[in-house]
């Protein structure tokens, strides 16, 4: 509980820190937002007019300026007001986080329910041609990049079955879940496949470290049938990892899979985020950035969490 | 008697394919209902996997039976082949008809299931219903004489000590009544004190249920204690085997001549060195000498991390040491033996007291004071060779490697008994004796006055053991090297030491000349202590049991004990009187 506490305070912190980053250094792209979104019209701004919309959005002012006065807004909930939106930058986030956080959401359970039992199976079979196949299985999946596996599925469906996936608008589930699966059940599976190999070969590796520690000699001296020395001895004890990995990636989907939403056509957190670097839209990066940074910062809270109830011996908050 | 166990020409081998490499050949030996045969060999003799092959666990550490039966009388009176029996098979009778122990109790259990259902488990896997397997889980416990049992039940591994998870493995592979116990080295782990408990119980255990056992042991001393039969193995074979007794006293192989010799055998102080340079008329003065050594550490607990006290690791130790002199300082884990030798080498903070060790005359090292640890295995960096470890404290002393360095290592590989090409060898290609002496070479590389020998010997086979430890007394008469060996070994402490410091719960409870403390131990935890040992004279002995907690060396905030007061005995014997409250 102690310990939560002393975790929720840093988040703050790390926040403020993040925030300073992404406003510095998104200033020094060179450019300026006011040009991006009018474009080739920009060029027919008066002076006045030009002073008048960067007044309007605040970007007249100094850095130091700008910055206190975007910190203000984002300590009272006040993320700003997006230029290309032109809507409250946290309004367009969490317009686009559902379907994000879905995404990733099915990705993770398709990489545990797959990834997991796939690197069990392996660590069995240690150097047994079933294994080299999981092997290489997951080297391939680890090493093929999204765009050709997303690119591959299209075109298999659309080829060989005449399917196209559904693309545009976020169909929420609680509106309509065959919709919303059809709409990303491919995304998912494109994700997943990398997101499976790499828990299926950190899986293989724990468990072949477990399946030689004595706890595990113990367990089959005891007579116990071959299955639960497997899933009930050593694989409770081999999860750390997995968990630890599952987090990091967990953390970086809920940041946006850009290639994945632009192949998909998905409008995602990702997709947004380059949109908004493009168009120097500087109050939907930051924020966007420090929602990301949020999030991960739970992702690592979670994990962390999960470590007490995997191992007894873990104790958060350092020495015991 | 009945014929339990019957192992007729046992080979086994590792490896795959062709490539099959027999680890033991040939092994034939008998065990009846309610017998004990002992195992005895060193490392690499093949006992562990003999052991391993009965139940066949062998098969999931990578080998293969090769050849022979393994006839194994099981309950319901049936003859299995163990040899040839299918995995499924096995199965129904690990456990519940052939129960094991091993060596490393803290590793042996599942870390992250309680110990409560660790044990149950065994009950359940007999058939038992979830109440019926708590009952008996409960009742298991109670047999191992492990106090509040009920509330242990819950407790994790890491919460337990070892000797409490030694017992608590008894109960599991006692749980199931099997008829054949197997014990891999099951006490090696554990201290002196700790190791007598656990022999006290197997004995009593057996003479309770009638469980025929088989005993796996490098330590003869343990062989006298328990052992009805004895079987020797070396490099894969059986050598001898017969009677306890016969074999003790009358061995006819000379390999177990040479086992029985090389064995330390503890005489109660009637064969400690006789070259104290502290008896000598113009004795030097001391090259360590420590006074009201404290280490401390805070403990914390709650939720605001309070502080509770301090955990009085080492408090008030005073000694010193002789140039030519070995102190050894004996206790048990916890006693804060490893944390003096550690506070003197400054690995850890002394919370007070101070020590003052000098260099040599001669070669005015600056750095007075080396330390050769436990584990020969750990303690190398397996990605340097030779001739980088040996630099290394050189160097870390801010010297250059210049050619007399270089002489010296080569010298010091020669003074340590190692080949001469070994400088740009690396250390997996040594044996534990050999990087035992490679920790020693390179402890010498300053010319220390002073050398910390932490265990340096437990880790290692006894007849390896004694050349290690000729090796060091060698070294120590030409050197004139002051010793301090911290050791729970009073057999090896024996032939070692000039003085002894007995260290119970962090505060020396005894100190004086080695013959003097061990033939007429005064401290009651001294006399705890010396009457644990296991001798080959010792046969058959029942110990006490003993279910005392360990004292807690916890103590509330600026908490100061009262001042140690001293009895003296002899000339160079001390001992502490013991306050009747802290008793």
């Amino acid at each position: 509980m102690n310990y939560l506490l002393r975790r929720l305070v840093t988040f703050p912190l790390v926040m403020l820190g993040v925030s300073i980053l992404v406003f510095v250094a998104i200033r020094l792209v060179p450019g300026d937002s006011i040009t991006a979104m009018l474009g080739t019209e920009a060029g027919l701004l008066t002076p006045d007019q030009r002073q008048a919309l960067a007044a309007y959005f605040g970007l007249d002012q100094g850095w130091l300026v700008q910055y206190g006065k975007w910190l203000s807004g984002v300590v009272s909930g006040d993320l700003g007001l997006s230029v290309t939106y032109g809507k409250p930058v946290l309004d367009v986030i969490l317009q686009r986080f559902p379907l994000t956080l879905e995404l990733a959401f099915l990705s993770m359970v398709i990489a545990l329910c797959c990834g997991v039992p796939l690197g069990v199976f392996a660590a069995t079979r240690n150097g047994r041609g079933s294994d080299l196949g999981v092997r290489i299985f997951a080297m391939i999946g680890q090493s093929t990049p999204s765009f050709v596996i997303g690119l591959g599925i299209i075109y298999v469906l659309s080829a060989g079955f005449g399917i196209l996936p559904s693309m545009g608008e976020y169909i929420p589930f609680a509106q309509d879940p065959l919709g919303n699966l059809s709409q990303l059940i491919l995304p998912a599976l494109t994700l997943g496949l990398s997101f499976t190999a790499s828990v299926t070969r950190i899986s293989r590796s724990a468990m072949l470290d477990v399946l030689s520690d004595d706890y595990v000699r113990t367990a089959r001296s005891k007579g116990v049938p071959k299955r639960k020395v497997i899933w009930r001895h050593a694989l409770p004890n081999a999860l750390i990892p997995v968990v630890t990995l599952s987090g990091v990636e967990f953390g970086y989907l809920l940041g946006g899979a850009v290639l994945v939403e632009q192949i998909f056509a998905l409008p995602g957190l990702g997709r947004m985020t380059l949109e908004a670097i493009l168009q120097r839209d500087y109050a939907l990066v930051q924020g966007a950035v420090l929602f990301v940074a949020l999030n991960f910062m739970i992702v690592n809270l979670l994990v962390d969490l999960a470590y007490v109830t995997l191992d007894p011996r873990i104790r958060l908050g350092g020495r015991s | 008697m009945t014929q339990l166990l019957s192992v007729q020409n046992l080979s086994v081998g590792f490896g795959r394919g062709d490539n099959i490499k027999p680890i033991i050949r040939d092994v034939s030996f008998t065990l009846d209902a309610g017998e004990t045969l002992a195992i005895v060999g060193e490392s690499g003799s093949g006992k562990s996997v003999t052991a391993l092959s009965i139940n066949r666990l062998i098969d999931y550490g990578g080998g293969r039976i090769l050849d022979g039966r393994i006839d194994f009388a099981a309950s319901n009176g049936r003859a299995l082949d163990l040899a040839t029996l299918q995995e499924n098979q096995l199965e129904r009778i690990r456990g519940s008809e052939i129960g094991m122990i091993f060596q490393e109790p803290m590793t042996s259990l599942n870390p992250v299931v309680t110990i409560g259902r660790q044990i149950e488990e065994v009950f359940r896997l007999q058939g038992k219903s979830g109440s019926e397997a708590r009952t008996e889980t409960l009742q298991a416990l109670d047999r191992v004489r492990i106090a509040d049992a009920a509330r242990r039940l819950s407790y994790y591994p890491h919460q337990l000590s070892g000797g409490m998870l030694q017992r608590v493995m008894i109960a599991m592979a006692l749980a199931a009544s099997p008829r054949l116990l197997i014990a891999d080295e099951p006490t090696t782990a554990l201290d002196v004190s700790v190791q007598a408990q656990i022999m006290a119980l197997l004995s009593e255990l057996q003479r309770e249920t009638g469980t025929g056992l088989i005993f796996i042991t490098h330590d003869l001393g343990l062989v006298a204690g328990i052992a009805d039969r004895v079987m020797v193995m070396q490099a894969g074979q059986v050598v001898e085997q017969g009677a306890a007794d016969h074999i003790l006293d009358h061995a006819q192989h000379p390999y177990t001549q040479h086992l029985l010799k090389a064995v330390p055998h503890f005489t109660n102080g009637n064969h400690v060195r006789e070259d104290a340079p502290r008896l000598a008329p113009s004795a030097a003065k001391a090259c360590l000498s420590v006074e009201g050594l404290t280490v401390r550490f805070p403990a914390t607990a709650g939720l605001l991390r309070r502080s509770i006290g301090a955990i009085h690791a080492v408090e008030s130790v005073d000694f010193d040491i002789l140039p030519g002199e070995t102190l050894a300082i004996v206790g048990e884990s916890g006693s804060g033996k490893s944390t003096t030798a550690r506070a003197l080498l400054g690995l850890v903070n002394p919370t007070r007291g101070t020590f003052r060790a000098d260099a040599q005359q001669a070669t005015q090292s600056q750095k007075p004071m080396q330390m050769v640890f436990q584990n020969p295995y750990a303690s190398l960096n397996p990605r340097l060779d030779v001739q980088s470890l040996l630099s290394e404290p050189v160097l870390a002393a801010g010297q250059r490697l210049t050619r007399d360095i270089q002489a010296r290592m080569t010298s010091l590989l020669e003074r340590v008994g190692l080949p001469s090409d070994s400088l740009t060898r690396y250390p997996h290609e040594f044996s534990g004796g050999q990087r035992q002496r490679l920790c020693i070479a390179r402890a010498l590389m300053l010319d220390p006055s002073i050398l910390v020998l932490d265990e340096a010997v437990s880790a290692l086979d006894v007849s390896v053991q004694a050349r290690v430890l000729d090796l060091l007394i060698d070294l120590q008469k030409e050197r004139n090297l002051a010793y301090l060996f911290v050791s729970h070994d009073m057999a090896v402490v024996e032939r070692i030491a000039h003085r002894i410091a007995v260290l119970y719960g962090g505060q020396i409870v005894e100190i004086g000349e080695a013959r003097s403390v061990l033939s007429n131990p005064q401290h009651a935890y001294t006399r705890k202590l010396i009457a644990a040992v296991p001798t080959i004279e010792r046969r058959r002995e029942r110990f006490e049991l003993n279910t005392d907690a360990v004292p807690t060396l916890l103590r509330p905030a600026g908490y100061e004990p009262p001042p140690a007061e001293w009895s003296t005995l002899a000339q160079d014997h001390l001992v502490r009187i013991q306050p009747a409250a802290n008793a």
